[in-house]
């Protein structure tokens, strides 16, 4: 299952990653070497087979909703690129 | 001094033979003169590193000594170490001092290790041949113009060259043992679960785990020692007993049965390689072990299944890096797509690029059941195998990989040819079990590694095995010519 250009820019948008003119035929021929690759699991046979997400075949614990962290916001915003009054600077979201 | 291995320093450490500060200046000295011809390091900590010794030999004089008080280690960059630039070899995070000290870090301070600096890596852990990396290939220290395998490249040559005993490395695909095999050192991928991620970039979450590299089992079961056991920070890690490792290490090995995966020695590998893990089973036959041949049917599935989970789990674990809380941003964005497309396509490199992209793919609606599902199916058939195997054997052995070290962009930009790489070391992650490589022979002059794979949590036997057969062979004493004094 090839992909085409049209695609590239739809995955581009999905993944917030920019491809540009320059580089958009060697990323789409890179992908689909590798979707190449991968179809090789579409002749295996899986059927009844339950998908398995954890290694180990277990479910991750859970604990108490309770708080038992604290967050030092100076130290955490101490390496952020722009901030102001304790909140991120983004560019303006609404219009 | 160099020379020494990691239990020796302990040792000699601890009898005052040498102080750590002599011990510390020494390979300080070391791995900056030896960095512009291999690049094993990203950040070199001297004065953090010295600080860290002074204490060492403060508390080493005053009795109170933890059991690798003022051993020098070095770190992979994907360990957040507090103050520390922690890039994980990626323009993204260039500018990322860490906050705060990963689980695997706080382990190794409080038993005393003095923390070099942060070696080279591929880009997010994703590679195999440390070509990715935004700060440069490293060098594989046996054969300056062959890469040192990946990810934990810079961490395998830094040992391999001497200018540590040990280092933190991460796994996920093979990236501790695929580079402990192409340097000629010992690397182990412990049980997923084992070692805590808390402050471990991430990459496939259900894949990832950190594990140590050194130049002998012995050495290997030392560090694993500080580092194994619950977290309550990382909600993977398993609250599993942590053994005494170095308790088991002499253990004969007679009654031991070993499985040989006959897919592991199919056409695709190299002939020396093959001829030096048959000759490295021989000699566990000799001390008494017995080998059975078992198949692994699904093997073939790993790779593919692999190439879906990994690049899928990356797509979300890296959707995090967006300009806006830490590392890369753009200059200038238009508006908040702006701010995180350049940001993105900036701060992350092609190969990271590419697997975000596929990974997004493999999970975007109409492609879910084909691709991830599949995947995960397939997943639980390669599991299914080890268990089918482990219910006939205590081991599995092979190669570790199907060539020794290639040269620089042998690869051709190709990146099937790359993960073709991992052939034989994926399918130990995506069935979460421990792994480890050590080296057994060289080819053309480059080692040559054999895996060991155990059933879960069966860390201790395995290097029990390895450390019987280091006891027997000197293919781990082996240095490069470069470094051989």
């Amino acid at each position: 299952m090839a992909i085409e250009r049209a695609d590239i820019e739809k995955l581009s948008f999905l993944a917030r990653i920019d491809i540009t003119e320059s580089t958009v035929a060697a990323t789409t021929e890179g992908i689909n070497r590798v979707l190449g690759l991968i179809d090789q699991l579409r002749a295996a046979d899986t059927q009844g087979v339950a998908p398995l997400a954890h290694p180990l075949d277990i479910v991750q614990r859970l604990r108490e909703d309770e708080v038992s962290e604290t967050v030092d916001r100076e130290v955490l915003q101490a390496i952020a690129p722009a901030v102001e009054d304790g909140l991120y600077l983004v560019p303006k979201v609404i219009e | 001094m160099h020379d020494l291995t990691l239990a020796e320093m302990c040792r000699g450490l601890a009898r005052r033979q040498f102080s750590s500060a002599e011990l510390t200046r020494h390979l300080l000295a070391r791995c900056a003169a030896a960095n512009p011809a291999y690049n094993a390091f990203i950040t070199l900590d001297e004065a953090g590193a010295l600080a860290q010794a002074a204490a060492a030999d403060a508390r080493l004089a005053a009795d109170d000594a933890p059991t690798l008080c003022g051993v020098p280690i070095a770190h992979k960059d994907i360990f957040c170490t507090r103050g520390l630039r922690t890039s994980c070899g990626s323009r993204m995070l260039d500018s990322f001092i860490a906050p705060y000290d990963a689980t695997v870090v706080e382990h190794l301070a409080a038993a005393g290790a003095v923390t070099l600096g942060k070696t080279n890596m591929d880009e997010f852990a994703m590679g195999s041949s440390n070509e990715t990396s935004w700060y440069g290939p490293v060098k594989n220290p046996w054969a300056p113009d062959c890469v040192p395998g990946g990810s934990s490249g810079g961490s395998a040559a830094a040992v391999a060259a001497r200018l540590v005993p040990g280092a933190t490395a991460t796994d996920t695909g093979g990236s501790i043992r695929q580079p402990a095999a192409l340097c000629g050192i010992t690397g182990l991928k412990p049980t997923y679960g084992r070692v805590s991620r808390w402050g471990m970039i991430a990459f496939a979450s259900s894949l990832d785990q950190a594990g140590p590299m050194a130049r002998s089992a012995e050495d290997v079961a030392l560090l694993l020692q500080a580092i194994a056991g619950f977290d309550e920070r990382d909600s993977t890690c398993l609250d599993h007993p942590v053994p005494d490792y170095h308790a088991a290490l002499d253990q004969p090995l007679d009654g031991l049965r070993i499985g040989v995966p006959a897919e592991y020695f199919d056409t695709g590998l190299n002939p020396g390689t093959e001829r030096a893990v048959r000759d490295a089973l021989a000699e566990f036959e000799r001390q008494g072990a017995r080998l059975v041949e078992v198949r692994l049917p699904h093997s073939d599935l790993a790779v593919p299944a692999y190439y879906v989970i990994a690049p899928a789990e990356a797509s979300a674990n890296l959707s995090r890096f967006d300009g806006v809380r830490y590392g890369h941003r753009c200059e200038n964005p238009r508006d908040l797509r702006d701010l995180f497309m350049r940001s993105r396509a900036e701060g992350f490199g092609a190969e990271v690029q590419r697997r975000i992209l596929i990974g997004t793919y493999c999970l975007s609606a109409g492609y879910y059941d084909a691709y991830y599902h599949k995947a995960q199916q397939a997943r639980r058939l390669i599991r299914q195998d080890f268990l089918d195997a482990f219910a006939q054997v205590d081991l599995l052995m092979g190669p570790t990989c199907p060539n020794p070290a290639f040269a620089f962009g042998a690869k051709g930009g190709d990146p099937v040819a790359m993960y073709l790489e991992d052939i034989y070391t994926i399918a130990a992650n995506l069935a979460g079990l421990p792994a480890l490589s050590m080296p057994c022979g060289l080819v053309e002059g480059k080692p040559v590694g054999v895996q060991i794979i155990g059933n879960y949590f069966d860390e201790a036997r395995m290097l029990n095995a390895a450390h019987r057969f280091q006891q027997a062979t000197d293919w781990h004493r082996r240095a490069p010519a470069e470094v051989a004094a």
